[in-house]
C-alpha cells in the first residue's frame, strides 16, 4: 500500500524523470562531449559520473538556496561561479586521492563547468524550486548521467580491450580488439545505437518536420 | 615559422577538436540542422575562441606568476563570460549588421565547451603566446569546419534518406559524425614539412 502511494509522490516524479523519462543524454542530448571522451575505460566513467552527479547536486542546492537574491540579468555568470568552485574541488579531490583517474581524464574535469547538464538544470530547474527537490533532481540527473556513460564505457571497453575494470574476459581464441572502438568514431557510434535501443524500447520518438 | 603552419594544420585536420576530441558537441547537434545557421555559430566560435585564448594567456601568466594556478579554471570562465558579453554589446553598438547575422549565437557560446577547452589545452601543452593564437584559431577553424560538414550532411539526408523511428532528429547525428571520425582518422600521421 505504502508502495503504490509512494509511485504518486512528487519525490518519486522527479527521480523517474532524471533516470528515464528525461534522461539528460539520451532524451535530452545534453552533455555529450565527457559522454564521449570520456569513456574508453569503465573506471573513468564511473570517476567522471559521480564527479557530475556531485557538482550537479550542489551547485543546484546553492542556485535554489539564493535563488530569490539573484538578478534575473546576471544570473547566468552566477550559475558559472559557483559551479567552477564546485568543480575546481571535484579537480582537487581527484588529484590527491586518486591522481591516475585526473591524469587520464585530464582536461575534462576542468570541462565539467561548461556540461550543458549542470548549466541546464541550474536554469530549468534549480531556480524555481525549494532545495530538498533541487537535490532529489540533481541526483536523479546525475545518476541517468552516470548509468550511461558506464554503460557505453562497458561496451567500448569490451571491445576495445576485451576487459572490463581492468579483469580479462574469456574471449574466444583468435579474438582481434577493436582498436576503433578507443577512439572517437567508436564512442560516436555506440552511443548512436545506444540512444536507437533505448528510445525503441521506452517508445519515445523525436518528433521532426 | 615552419612550426606554426605546422601547429595551424595540425589543430583542423589531425586534432579535429569536435571530431578527435569530442568537444562542443551540444551546439554542434542543436545548431546543425541547416548550413546557414552552422556558419554563423561556426564563425562566431572561431571569433570568441580566438579573442579569449589570446586574454586568457597573460591572465594565466600572471597567476602562475603569483602561485594561483588552482583558481585558473575560475579565473578562465568569467573572462570568456566577460569577453562574450563586451563583445555582444560592442556588436550590437558598431556592426548591427554583424550583429543580427549572428548575435544570436553569442550568448549560447558561453557553454560551448570548445572555448574554455582551448584555455585549458594551451596550460597543458605549454604554448607561447603566438603557439597559443595560432593554435585557438586553427581549433576553432576546425570546428567551423565539422560544424558546417554536419550540416550539409543533415540538409541533404532530410530530403533522400528514410531514417528509422527510434534514431530519427538527434540520433542520427552520431552515427553521421562517427563516419566523419573516421575519415578525420585517415589524417593521422599527417606532415606538411619534412
Amino acid at each position: 500500500m505504502k508502495l503504490i502511494r509512494l509511485k504518486y509522490t512528487k519525490w518519486f516524479n522527479v527521480l523517474k524523470d532524471g533516470l528515464s523519462k528525461n534522461n539528460p543524454i539520451v532524451i535530452a542530448v545534453l552533455g555529450i562531449c565527457s559522454a564521449l571522451a570520456v569513456t574508453n575505460r569503465v573506471e573513468n566513467a564511473i570517476a567522471m559520473g559521480l564527479g557530475v552527479t556531485f557538482v550537479v547536486m550542489a551547485s543546484s542546492a546553492v542556485v535554489s538556496l539564493i535563488r530569490n537574491f539573484i538578478p534575473t540579468k546576471v544570473r547566468m555568470v552566477t550559475y558559472m561561479v559557483i559551479i567552477s568552485a564546485f568543480v575546481i574541488a571535484v579537480q582537487m579531490f581527484l588529484g590527491a586521492f586518486f591522481p591516475l583517474i585526473e591524469k587520464s581524464l585530464g582536461a575534462y574535469v576542468g570541462l565539467i563547468i561548461t556540461n550543458c547538464i549542470v548549466m541546464g538544470r541550474a536554469e530549468a530547474y534549480a531556480v524555481k524550486n525549494p532545495v530538498k527537490y533541487t537535490l532529489v533532481d540533481g541526483f536523479a540527473n546525475g545518476m541517468g548521467y552516470t548509468f550511461v556513460l558506464v554503460s557505453i564505457a562497458a561496451i567500448r571497453e569490451i571491445l576495445a580491450f576485451g576487459e572490463i575494470l581492468g579483469y580479462a574476459l574469456p574471449l574466444p581464441a583468435g579474438w582481434v580488439n577493436w582498436t576503433v572502438m578507443t577512439m572517437a568514431p567508436g564512442g560516436f557510434f555506440v552511443l548512436g545505437v545506444f540512444i536507437w535501443v533505448f528510445r525503441e524500447l521506452s517508445k519515445h520518438y523525436e518528433v521532426t518536420e | 615559422m615552419e612550426n606554426l603552419v605546422q601547429l595551424f594544420l595540425q589543430s583542423i585536420l589531425n586534432n579535429n577538436i569536435a571530431l578527435a576530441f569530442i568537444l562542443g558537441m551540444c551546439p554542434l547537434i542543436a545548431i546543425s540542422t541547416n548550413v546557414k545557421n552552422a556558419k554563423g555559430m561556426g564563425l562566431a566560435v572561431v571569433l570568441v575562441v580566438t579573442l579569449t585564448a589570446m586574454i586568457n594567456w597573460p591572465i594565466y601568466a600572471l597567476l602562475k606568476s603569483t602561485g594561483t594556478t588552482a583558481l585558473s579554471l575560475l579565473v578562465f570562465i568569467i573572462t570568456i563570460a566577460a569577453t562574450v558579453q563586451i563583445l555582444e554589446m560592442l556588436l550590437d553598438k558598431f556592426f548591427p549588421k554583424l550583429y543580427n547575422a549572428f548575435g544570436i549565437f553569442l550568448p549560447l557560446i558561453t557553454v560551448n565547451c570548445v572555448v574554455l577547452a582551448v584555455s585549458l589545452f594551451f596550460v597543458r601543452n605549454n604554448y607561447t603566446f603566438v603557439e597559443t593564437t595560432i593554435y585557438s584559431f586553427g581549433s576553432s577553424v576546425g570546428w567551423l569546419l565539422a560544424i558546417v560538414l554536419v550540416a550539409g550532411i543533415r540538409e541533404k539526408m532530410k530530403k533522400v534518406s528514410d531514417v528509422p523511428r527510434g534514431l530519427a532528429g538527434k540520433g542520427i547525428v552520431f552515427i553521421v559524425l562517427g563516419i566523419l571520425a573516421l575519415a578525420f582518422i585517415g589524417f593521422t600521421g599527417l606532415s606538411f614539412f619534412r
